[in-house]
């Protein structure tokens, strides 16, 4: 059982203007074994959205609550909100130069299950992982997206997911720059996580491509910092018929 | 004063260049004024801290412990009647070099013959005993012709030290020097390195400086024909207090050469300072060289300093490329942000990142014996600040 209950939420970043209010009261909740896919047009808050749940410190959050299992998740501080269970796959993956993949997945196991992982099945359970997303086994021993392509930025982010396990997955734009192989790839890895018991999703992108291979329970339409409109995945379809227009031209 | 004359240097005819990037050198003490502070040369270096090296303090003593260990084939000596001061075109370009070259009273001379290459490291180690009294040291690398070898010197315990390390890499030679500033806390080590590098030859610079209360080092290469090349790799860690500065020149005084300069630091502590500088001189008749150096820097706590100057001088326009880099930061919260929001506590991100940081140059050593040696003093040096709370 697993609920990432999201309750009025305002957020703010800090401007050469001051603050400014991207999040206006947003309200969500996703319980185990759903996925919801938050779509909107640029600018409307949905990777401030995704952020401000991870915890980026850049984003200010002024308003509302956010819990995990009735757990407090803005009391927590970021890597707390990873072993409590949030993943946050981004959309720009970040260097880490000298830091080799393997090092990393394995401290990051570490750190999420409390304890080091057996390191024969270890070995075994990355290389599968890589190898789910068509990384090789040399893709290991190189720094942590240093030099990745965007393809394989994504495909690593969903290895993580794999092997980090956690209750609930924030998928940001993962299938941005994604050719249609790789999209393919992605969304299967999303899929077979999906599969496992207690697993809820949440799916931000710009676009209707991905539905088609990651079918959501619900979606939301974000503009301006809100939930502008719900429902189950026939809006989808919708907005890939009409777009955001409907939206935006509301709004003037 | 003239510069060394040598048959293969007037063949190149390497005129003067007026320039602070090479000041006129002189083996004549009293042509070196003692130095004020504000000399471009010395206006980093916290004088007051050098235990009267600069000055007039004699630097005779004996307060330390000298061990080589050399392969078979590699000659050791020592040397007492100073033919060797100089040998490798040094003539000392401020006043401690000349002074420590002046009063060393014998050569550590270390030579690999030609064609003979070492499957072993030469290891030579120096302890100091006490900062008590100040010495001077003066050494002589020398690897003949197509000769290979690796040479790993140490220092460690405390001393006031102030030396002069010639290497000679003639023709076709390929010579790495790791060279390990390991001291204790209040150990002043003012080291001049000269290099001189022939025709074809390589020559490899791995400069670690970890211990000390100053430590300066200022390393030279030139060339004596043309193909050779130069990689300075350097590592330091500066903790509170600490004063650690390089001053680099390579020379390109010869065409097709190359020169690689990478160094990177940490500073962790109050007052902990590190000087870098970075000088790369193309003079006319070097065409077709390539050179590029870099220097990063990362600030892991509030109060410390880093200076960082790179400079380059072109004399001609006819080369491969030249170019460098400068870079000092703390640390990217970008990235320990990505670490973090895969469950790693900060420290132990930080910890990975600062790894991460010389990893990158560790790996590019090539002296296995040395890789793993320098990620566990990197571990050692992390657990003093960063990992202090993981504890």
């Amino acid at each position: 059982m697993s609920t990432l209950e999201i309750k009025d939420l305002h957020v703010s970043v800090n401007t050469e203007d001051g603050p400014k209010e991207i999040l206006k009261g947003v309200t969500l909740t996703i319980k185990d074994g759903e996925t919801h896919a938050i779509m909107g047009p640029n600018g409307s808050g949905k990777s401030t959205l995704a952020y401000s749940i991870a915890g980026h410190p850049r984003y200010e959050v002024t308003g509302g609550t956010v819990t995990l299992d009735g757990e407090d998740v803005l009391e927590m501080s970021v890597d707390e909100r990873a072993r409590a269970g949030l993943f946050l796959a981004m959309q720009y993956p970040v260097e880490v130069p000298g830091v080799s993949v393997s090092n990393f997945l394995r401290t990051a196991k570490t750190a999420i299950s409390g304890e080091a992982p057996k390191l024969r099945t270890w070995v075994k359970d990355v290389n599968g992982a890589l190898d789910l997303m068509n990384l090789d086994s040399t893709f290991s021993s190189r720094s942590v997206n240093e030099g990745f392509s965007g393809g394989e930025k994504k495909r690593h982010e969903i290895a993580q997911l794999d092997l980090l396990d956690p209750k609930v997955a924030i998928l940001d734009e993962t299938d941005s720059g994604l050719d249609i192989d790789a999209l393919k790839v992605v969304s299967e890895g999303v899929n077979r996580f999906r599969e496992r018991d207690n697993k809820g999703v949440l799916l931000i992108t710009h676009y209707t491509r991905i539905l088609r291979y990651i079918k959501p329970d619900y979606v939301h339409v974000f503009v301006d910092g809100k939930v502008a409109d719900e429902g189950g995945p026939e809006l989808a379809d919708e907005l890939e018929a009409n777009g955001y227009e409907k939206y935006l031209g509301s709004k003037v | 004063m003239s510069a060394v004359a040598t048959p293969v240097e007037g063949a190149l005819e390497v005129d003067r260049v007026d320039s602070h990037l090479h000041p006129e050198g002189s083996f004549n003490v009293d042509d070196h004024p003692v130095p004020t502070g504000r000399e471009e040369i010395w206006r980093f270096t916290p004088l007051k801290r050098l235990k009267g090296l600069h000055l007039d303090v004699p630097l005779s003593g004996t307060s330390y412990d000298a061990s080589i260990e050399a392969p078979e084939g590699v000659q050791v000596e020592r040397i007492t009647d100073g033919s060797l001061k100089g040998v490798s075109g040094l003539v000392p370009w401020d006043r401690i070099a000349a002074r420590a070259l002046a009063e060393a009273g014998e050569t550590l001379a270390v030579t690999i013959p030609a064609e003979t290459e070492l499957d072993r490291p030469v290891f030579v180690t120096l302890k100091g005993t006490g900062t008590d009294e100040a010495t001077a040291t003066h050494a002589v690398i020398r690897a003949e012709r197509f000769s290979s070898a690796t040479v790993i010197v140490r220092f460690e315990g405390a001393m006031t030290l102030a030396d002069n390390v010639e290497v000679v890499v003639e023709d076709g030679a390929k010579l790495t020097l790791v060279s390990i500033d390991d001291w204790a806390d209040d150990a002043v080590h003012v080291g001049h390195r000269h290099i001189r590098v022939g025709r074809d030859a390589e020559f490899k610079h791995v400069d670690i400086t970890i211990g000390g209360d100053v430590v300066r080092h200022d390393t030279t290469a030139e060339y004596s024909g043309p193909g050779g090349s130069v990689e300075m790799l350097g590592l330091y860690f500066a903790d509170a207090g600490q004063h650690i500065e390089h001053r680099l020149f390579v020379d390109h005084t010869a065409p097709k050469t190359k020169s690689h300069v990478v160094y990177k630091g940490a500073l962790q502590g109050e007052k902990a300072h590190t000087v870098w500088i970075g000088n790369v001189l193309i003079r006319k008749v070097a065409e077709g060289i390539e050179t590029y150096e870099e220097n990063r820097n990362l600030v892991l706590t509030e109060g410390c300093h880093a200076d960082s100057v790179p400079n380059l001088e072109i004399e001609t326009g006819e080369i491969a490329g030249a170019g460098h880099a400068s870079a000092t930061a703390r640390f990217d919260d970008e990235q320990l942000f990505y670490l973090r929001s895969r469950g790693i506590s900060e420290q132990e991100a930080q910890r990975l990142v600062v790894h991460g940081f010389f990893n990158d140059l560790i790996r590019k050593i090539g002296v296995p014996e040395l890789e793993e040696q320098l990620a566990a003093t990197v571990e050692a040096e992390l657990a003093k600040n960063v990992l202090k709370e993981l504890a």
